[in-house]
């Protein structure tokens, strides 16, 4: 029999690890079990006992083990008991009943975890720099760092900058030069200063529960962000949230339990929040806040009708406009783009050098945005400044000189696209008797025609790469606002008018198309990592396969739109629009709060904290905070700041430093399918556990592993398995194990995939659709089904071609979304008269630069102390808003004032930075201050500098799901602190 | 260390990156640790020039200059303040205990006072890592664009590198003898003159016009307009005060007199 001797040989492993490692020896001390292995029909076992940390075994079954592990037969025990295991095996033997693990969920997840240590104990982690310091690789939503520590403690974190035997970079030839990126990464402010995070004052060190919140008596909901918290022990915090769980479904049925959480989060393909988070709460049943697509908008509700790529949400091909415009490219026109701002996504300065290279090939640059931006600053041009909102009108001008002079390409036009004529009567005026004149666009735009003509002769007569947005062909404040989707229309059309896929014409910004590998698979974050969920992440894509786990799913179909999650609590009703990745027309389809057979949200559980500083008109999320509809709020967080203020149970959360994790740099896959495109070198990494949890604060992981252990869930949540066990899993499924073993990855922590050779490098996209060949970039979109005629042949819209007007608009009744994309003029804007009188300044509210979203702000960061972010005054460090010259002089401000902005919905100090980067009329700030200060009421003055606390919650259009905060009238004044304010 | 103010895009990277190795570090013989809050050891700059439409922001960051005739060195006591062989000015955290007045010697603001330890502080050039292998220091490391750049040579080479790149230093009329140099300085300290030159008879832009500055009769610099009727001419400086803008192309002509102190947009030119 070789069964026996196996069961033998895990004891023996067991001792010798315990022999050789002290910390396997402290942790054998922790509990006191009897664990038994054996088949089903106890022909064979074998037990092992930990007593006082000593391993004691016996062959047999033992009449009292605590935790018994079974295996059905002999042939699936020699299977699973493989230290090389196969995933696909063992999963099957769960769900099959071929084995399973009974016992009190503490000590079986205590034996796991012993179990695992066993193995990874072994393992050498970092680098010993001789010094007494250790070297270890981590990754932020600003870039990768290597990290520095001595004593459990973070001494320094830097870029990681590549040696010889890391794989070699790039090289683009071109107008007889070469360009090489350099040898390392680059780093965003917010992940440069993290360590000032990692040991900021206002983590959240222990759970904690709000003084006058008892769940067997008075939950006074009503003094949510006002009434302070005292400390309590995890035992109870997870007993008290767990119970409120159990509670929620007992007392109210299905859907009584709604989870909020951010778009973004600590990086980590375990960690991720669709990635555990998600594994939890399918595993206990939640009503879903529908996350509407707020990074893409105009993107998604309007651009994909012209030309599909639903997978990207209405963005398109992102391969090969790198070496296309070092080649080819006469003029770029950067509009509502700013990647020296936003870093694309997660990609820090990695465009920067590239952009550098295209001014240095003589390049010649526009900039259309009401705000000289950074990356105008940085590589200079000609700025163009619409009125904020008018940005459609500016572009059917543009196509108005076109027609009227013959400076479209007239051939694609005809070959590779439907409906211009119908187009063209719209522009010329036949259609409305509006003829779309740069004179008229002047008067809407306030944008002098002579600039509107003197770009379109430009635009016609070069080479124009159109940069739409941060990304070069998606995002932008433009497609954030109340004509968001009328001008993410435009871009397409006036790509489609220019001739998409020529050579030099394309849209990009020198942020995506990168000559990288795109067939090396690991995956992204939005792949779903262990969720196991195939219905709402990109897990199916690759990842399930990849890296097998048990799938999981949420039974409860009741959702609710995030922006109006406030409104279903507060009104008790709500209603949205899919956010759908796979066609054009699932976004026509709503849903409703709330659901038939389901409860109202009486327990929202919000993971992170940063609604008050992100969302809409967020005065509507205190409200919500402080209602009696809702029993109980958890907040799992790593600061207390935001919306942890206004929780019943604070679960302290470590951040990634602080716990073993693993993943790909920039990459997210799902919408973000080949995000990475963005880098100079793809980069997988050890995300280490740097140092020890500060406090008692826990890996979100651990966090549901306690939560579940409350519910006897632990197995089902963690297959068995630790964070570290999971992070090998992902390893070794992704191609990275061919270039470099476990071990010494684990060492090293990072991985350069080498880049592409240049023979097979992604050809440029929509080359093939302009020459009219089959589609060869490498995508997996769209779905074969979404093609109208051959596979491959053509885009995803039903005529195949780039369609003026849509025929998927054109079977929908949506006044705001006309088939024709007619301009109207923003409900909040120049033509709002009555409301421009009393609020005459135009708020744009753009994604922060020295912090990523709320990551990095307040908290007492490092990032604070830089002048254009914050303003240390009176010892409180005030939001910026940049001001015109123009409009501070008439209001009496100067330069660092306070100054409050102010408008029916809200009321909100800054610091004042008058600048002469705006238009007059114009006030520019960033939407996602961390800090929200005020006295604790709804509609109170915030010194936090919450902007969005003024924005409009109304979306686009009426059959959209979106928002449009850059569509805010605001007025301003000199603000004094007045005598005992909350400052 | 070289600073391209072209170059630099205010991303504040130096500066986070310098505060991450100084704060709650202490590197004894070099730099004790650097308060949370409140000191710029690298501090950034900025140079807004013209008005809307015309607009440049210009940046540099600014830090110790490691000068060789160093006013700190003078009022230091107790050998406080010292020049290494290598060029870098050090402070020594235990005997400037107390010596503020080495903060007020710094004509360039960049010593800073550490109230809880009473001593003055600033950027040490990263020594402490220089003299442990690394051949560059946290903030060159940390910038996306290479505007900053650190070179170890000697006295007579660089001399040559700053004739030849036109690297200038701060300050120059005090004769500290800085070894920060900046290329491109011309953007923070100096002027330009702007306009669009426009066709009056439709009012649209006029490319390739002839532009012509010119002060007391001598030309300045010429330039051509671009697809914009745009022109800058830059360089300029404010002691000029008044010069005149002479512009000619085939479809007419433009003068006009600008008197100068800020750089100046000075908005449409129509030609006649």
């Amino acid at each position: 029999m070789k069964l026996p001797v196996v069961l033998f040989g895990v004891v023996q492993a067991l001792r010798l690890t315990a022999w050789r490692h002290p910390r396997f020896r402290e942790r054998l001390k922790e509990r006191d079990m009897v664990a038994q292995l054996k088949l089903a029909d106890n022909s064979v076992g074998r037990y092992i006992a930990f007593r006082n940390g000593k391993i004691s075994s016996g062959a047999g079954v033992h009449p009292e083990a605590d935790v018994t592990v079974f295996f059905k037969d002999e042939r699936t025990a020699l299977r699973i008991l493989n230290p090389k295991p196969n995933w696909h095996v063992r999963i099957d033997a769960m769900k099959n009943f071929k084995m399973g693990m009974i016992g009190p969920d503490d000590l079986s997840s205590w034996l796991t975890e012993i179990v695992s240590l066993g193995q990874s104990v072994w393992w050498e982690m970092g680098e010993d720099l001789g010094n007494g310091e250790k070297r270890y690789v981590n990754n932020t939503n600003g870039g990768p760092v290597h990290v520095y520590v001595k004593d459990d403690k973070i001494v320094r974190m830097t870029p990681i900058e590549f040696n010889e035997k890391d794989a070699e970079s790039w090289t683009i030839e071109a107008r007889g030069k070469s360009f090489t990126p350099p040898r390392q990464t680059t780093t965003a402010p917010y992940g440069l200063s993290f360590k000032s995070l990692v040991y900021s004052p206002n983590r959240n060190l222990y759970p904690m529960k709000r003084v006058d919140f008892e769940p067997e008596g008075e939950r006074n909901p009503h003094m949510r962000g006002i009434s302070g918290y005292e400390r309590i022990s995890w035992d109870e915090a997870s007993t008290i949230v767990a119970n409120e769980i159990m509670r929620s479904k007992q007392k109210y049925g299905p859907g009584a339990l709604a989870l909020a959480h951010g778009s973004h989060h600590s990086w980590g393909n375990v960690g991720y929040w669709l990635s555990a988070m998600m594994r939890f709460f399918n595993t206990i049943g939640f009503t879903r806040v529908h996350l509407n697509p707020d990074s893409w908008e105009g993107w998604y509700w309007g651009a994909m009708h012209h030309w599909g790529h639903s997978m990207r949400l209405g963005v398109g091909e992102i391969y090969g406009q790198v070496e296309d415009i070092l080649k080819e490219c006469e003029m770029m026109v950067f509009w509502s783009s700013d990647p020296e701002a936003t870093s694309g996504s997660y990609a820090a300065y990695e465009g920067t050098i590239r952009r550098l290279w295209a001014k240095e090939a003589g390049v010649k640059f526009v900039h259309i945005d009401p705000h000289w931006n950074h990356t105008a600053s940085l590589l200079k041009g000609k700025w163009i400044a619409p009125r904020p909102g008018t940005d459609p009108a500016l572009a059917q001008a543009i196509c108005h000189v076109w027609i009227a002079e013959n400076l479209y390409d007239k051939s694609f036009v005809e070959n590779r696209t439907t409906g211009f004529d119908e187009w063209a009567r719209y522009i010329n005026g036949s259609t409305d008797g509006t003829p779309k004149t740069p004179e008229w666009a002047e008067k809407e735009t306030g944008v002098p025609a002579r600039d509107i003509r003197a770009l379109a002769r430009e635009w016609g007569k070069r080479k124009t790469y159109l940069a739409a947005g941060g990304f070069g062909n998606a995002f932008g404040g433009a497609c954030r606002s109340a004509t968001g989707v009328q001008w993410a229309r435009m871009m397409i059309i006036l790509m489609a008018m220019q001739g998409i896929g020529r050579p030099g014409v394309n849209f990009g910004n020198m942020q995506l198309g990168a000559p990288l590998d795109y067939s090396f698979w690991f995956p992204g974050y939005a792949e779903g990592g262990i969720s196991g969920d195939l219905a709402f992440t990109g897990s199916a894509v690759n990842n399930y396969q990849r890296v097998p786990h048990v799938l999981t799913m949420n039974p409860v179909k009741q959702m609710v739109p995030r922006l109006q999650l406030p409104d279903a609590i507060l009104d008790g009703q709500a209603s949205g629009y899919f956010t759908d990745p796979t066609s054009k027309e699932g976004q026509f389809i709503p849903f409703f709060y709330p659901a038939p057979g389901c409860s109202k949200i009486k327990m929202l559980y919000k993971y992170g904290s940063s609604s008050f500083g992100t969302m809409t008109n967020t005065n509507r999320w205190v409200k919500m905070y402080q209602s009696e509809e809702l029993d109980c709020v958890v907040n799992q967080a790593i600061w207390f700041e935001g919306e942890s203020q206004y929780a019943d149970i604070i679960l302290p959360a470590c951040t990634n430093f602080e716990r073993d994790d693993i993943s790909a740099w920039a990459s997210a896959g799902g919408y973000g399918h080949h995000c990475y495109s963005q880098l100079n070198h793809r980069i997988i990494m050890m995300q280490h556990k740097c140092i020890e949890p500060m406090g008692e604060s826990k890996s979100d992981y651990q966090i549901f592993l306690e939560l579940a252990k409350k519910m006897d869930l632990a197995s089902v949540f963690s297959e068995g398995m630790t964070e570290i066990d999971w992070c090998r899993r992902i390893y070794e499924g992704s191609d990275a194990i061919d270039l470099m073993s476990w071990t010494e990855f684990l060492k090293k922590g990072y991985l350069v995939v080498p880049a592409e050779k240049p023979a097979l490098r992604a050809p440029t996209a929509y080359r093939w659709y302009y020459e009219g060949r089959k589609k060869d970039v490498p995508e997996p979109h769209p779905l074969p089904a979404e093609y109208s005629g051959k596979w491959l042949e053509g885009l995803q819209t039903q005529s195949g071609r780039i369609e003026f007007v849509p025929e998927s608009l054109k079977k929908i009744d949506d006044a705001d979304r006309p088939a024709i994309n007619t301009y109207m003029p923003s409900w909040e804007g120049t033509h709002t008269e009555e409301l421009l009188g009393k609020y005459p300044l135009q708020l744009l509210s753009a994604h922060s630069r020295y912090s990523f979203h709320t990551q990095g702000d307040g908290k007492d960061s490092s990032i604070n102390d830089i002048y254009d972010h914050r303003l240390l005054v009176d010892g409180h460090y005030y939001w910026r808003v940049r001001i015109s010259k123009e409009d501070a002089e008439t209001r009496g401000i100067e330069h660092d004032d306070l100054i409050r902005l102010y408008n029916d919905r809200g009321s909100v100090v800054c610091a004042a930075y008058v600048t002469s980067r705006l238009r007059p009329g114009v006030v520019h700030s960033y939407e996602s201050s961390a800090v929200y200060k005020s006295n604790g009421k709804p509609g109170s003055t915030d010194i936090g500098g919450c902007v969005n606390l003024l924005t409009n919650d109304r979306s686009q259009g009426s059959q959209v799901s979106s928002m449009g905060p850059n569509s805010c009238l605001i007025e301003i004044e000199k603000w004094q602190s007045p005598v005992g304010a909350v400052a | 260390m070289i600073v391209d103010v072209e170059r630099c895009e205010n991303c504040y990277n130096c500066f986070i990156a310098t505060k991450d190795e100084h704060v709650g570090n202490d590197f004894p013989g070099y730099a004790a640790p650097q308060p949370d809050h409140g000191h710029n050891w690298i501090k950034m700059e900025t140079k807004e020039r013209g008005s809307a439409p015309m607009v440049e922001a210009n940046f540099m960051p600014t830090m110790c200059n490691h000068c060789d005739d160093a006013p700190c060195m003078k009022v230091a006591e107790n050998g406080a303040v010292t020049k290494r062989s290598d060029g870098i000015v050090l402070i020594d955290p235990v005997k400037s205990k107390g010596q503020k007045q080495i903060v007020d010697a710094c004509p360039y603001g960049a010593v800073y006072w550490n109230e809880e330890r009473q001593i003055p502080q600033k950027w040490i050039f990263d020594a402490h890592l220089l003299d442990n292998g690394w051949t560059r220091t946290r903030a060159e490391q940390a910038c996306p664009t290479g505007a900053l750049k650190s070179i170890k040579t000697e006295d007579a080479a660089m001399k040559n590198i700053a004739s030849q790149e036109g690297l200038e230093v701060l300050k120059p009329e005090l004769n500290t003898k800085p070894r920060v140099y900046y290329k491109n300085l011309h953007l923070m300290t100096s002027l330009f003159i702007g306009g669009t030159v426009t066709c009056e008879t439709n009012d649209d832009a006029v490319e390739d016009a002839e532009v012509t500055l010119s002060q007391g009769g001598r030309v300045i610099a010429t330039t051509r307009t671009d697809a914009f009727g745009d022109f800058k001419i830059d360089g300029l400086s404010a002691e000029n005060g008044s010069f005149e803008v002479s512009i000619k192309h085939a479809k007419g002509q433009f003068t006009s007199e600008v008197d100068i102190s800020e750089s100046r947009y000075i908005g449409l030119c129509p030609l006649n």
